[in-house]
């Protein structure tokens, strides 16, 4: 082990790390929101609501997360149209097309996930709330989605976990994520243990992310667990 | 240190049967580094480095395969013994050679940015400050842009040297850092005719070498034996002919 890498590359891993943090972090959040409404969609009793949905989620389950970031980073740079309108300034920036990759891709494995937690509620909840005379509007925000969410809370954690592993591929595009410090230090190393320390700060941020899904679990749930 | 030699071995031990054949060369190349390593549409291998290699292969009289192989696990590949020498366009450098042994340089390399014809970049440390800049990964030209310009200006870095010209030409990089004669080769292209050398070459005494696992000193030895044979009858000089109309040794 050659623990001067550390003191020489140290400020690299801290900068990836940090990237790699807001990415899973921005993407997660706002492909939670992305996926609420997806999976209501999702679980409509209309066609002109559930097709697009599934076709959405089918399209982002369907194919792999590095064929989407380069179709979004190199296929959309192709076309002049694009990089000359008001998109390019977003979609000219590598970490931004990370995060819309990134985030387009959990907001499918999310509806998926929540929509399990809609058709998990016991039907006589659902019963309760509409004898009860609630609208549609209520029912949803009052009883379907808050109930969902708790059933798939730990099934969602999990894809967010998914995520921080999925977003070592923004390395591909030229993000310096901590995947990407990482194969640049590597490079000019060849010292193996990069990607061993790499593993390890992979490893901390999960251990961290899943004690805080747990922390939240056990605060949104307690109400089904008798202490 | 003992951990990373116990790593080595059990990766080396699972290629140890590949490597039977002993009298066997095989040597690895990228295959996307034109003009000296690339893939003609059969998929075969061309280019300055495999001519090179075949060159040296008929001087030394020896049964040679070519492979390709990715540039990030070229050096790991060889002390892997999935292959025996890395004729790759590879520069001999002293990070380099704490892992590989090297023969004497087969070309020397230089390095040029590239832009946009009328961009009128500055490429002096205060001209490109907060410019994006970008390289292929892993290079002479990454570590030369990392080194020098991470701090001031944007750096990127990108897998292979065709995305970081996609990059260029999508207006996402002001310049791209690139080794001289790949860029000669990429701006002969009539495609890329809006395009042009900015600045002057940037010499870091770059030399071009072939990579052998240390422990193969009789390797190095007949490379370098061969090495020396092709350049004096001619059949070097006829090589980079077909590439370059200069000199590039």
């Amino acid at each position: 082990m050659d623990w001067s890498l550390i003191s020489q590359y140290g400020d690299r891993f801290w900068d990836g790390t940090l990237i790699t943090l807001k990415l899973v972090l921005l993407s997660s959040v706002i492909g939670l929101i992305i996926a609420l409404p997806m999976a209501l969609a999702r679980s409509s009793h209309y066609r002109r609501y559930r097709i697009p949905a599934y076709s959405y989620i089918y399209f982002f389950r369907g194919t792999p997360l590095l064929i989407q970031l380069f179709i979004l980073y190199y296929g959309l740079g192709q076309f002049e149209f694009i990089t000359n309108s008001f998109m390019w300034s977003v979609l000219g920036d590598a970490e931004w097309c990370g995060l819309i990759g990134l985030t387009l891709n959990t907001a499918a494995y999310t509806a998926e996930i929540i929509r399990g937690g809609i058709r998990a509620i016991p039907r006589g909840e659902i019963e309760a709330a509409r004898a009860y005379g609630m609208s549609w509007w209520q029912l949803q925000h009052r009883i379907v989605l808050p109930r969902a969410l708790r059933i798939a809370w730990p099934a969602y954690g999990n894809e967010v976990i998914l995520l921080l592993k999925g977003s070592a591929l923004v390395s591909t595009i030229a993000v310096w994520d901590l995947m990407g410090e990482s194969r640049s230090i590597f490079s000019r190393t060849y010292a193996l243990e990069i990607f061993l320390y790499a593993a390890v700060i992979y490893f901390l941020l999960t251990f961290i992310l899943t004690r805080l899904f747990n922390q939240i679990e056990k605060r949104i749930n307690r109400y089904l667990v008798c202490y | 240190m003992k951990l990373k030699f116990v790593v080595l071995m059990a990766v080396a031990s699972l290629f140890l049967m590949g490597s039977a054949h002993a009298e066997k060369i095989r040597i690895a190349t990228e295959g996307a580094y034109p003009p000296f390593n690339m893939k003609n549409t059969k998929g075969e291998l061309i280019g300055f480095d495999v001519d090179i290699a075949r060159a040296l292969c008929d001087q030394m009289k020896a049964d040679c395969e070519i492979v390709a192989q990715d540039w990030d696990g070229i050096i790991p590949g060889l002390l892997a013994k999935k292959y025996d020498a890395i004729i790759a366009s590879m520069s001999i450098t002293a990070e380099r050679q704490k892992k590989v042994a090297f023969t004497d340089r087969y070309y020397s390399n230089y390095l040029r940015f590239i832009a946009k014809k009328d961009s009128g970049l500055d490429v002096s440390k205060s001209g490109l400050k907060g410019k994006r800049l970008g390289a292929q990964r892993a290079t002479i030209s990454a570590q030369h842009l990392e080194d020098n310009y991470r701090k001031s200006a944007n750096v990127k870095v990108y897998d292979t040297q065709e995305a970081a010209f996609l990059d260029l030409k999508a207006g996402r990089l002001d310049a791209v850092l690139v080794d001289a004669y790949p860029g000669y080769d990429w701006l002969k292209k009539p495609e890329n005719s809006g395009y042009d050398h900015v600045g002057d070459t940037i010499d870091i005494n770059d030399k071009i070498g072939i990579a052998v696992r240390k422990g193969d000193k009789g390797l190095v030895e007949k490379l370098n034996k061969a090495l020396k044979a092709i350049r004096d009858n001619g059949t070097y000089q006829r090589i980079n002919a077909n590439y370059f109309p200069f000199s590039i040794y």
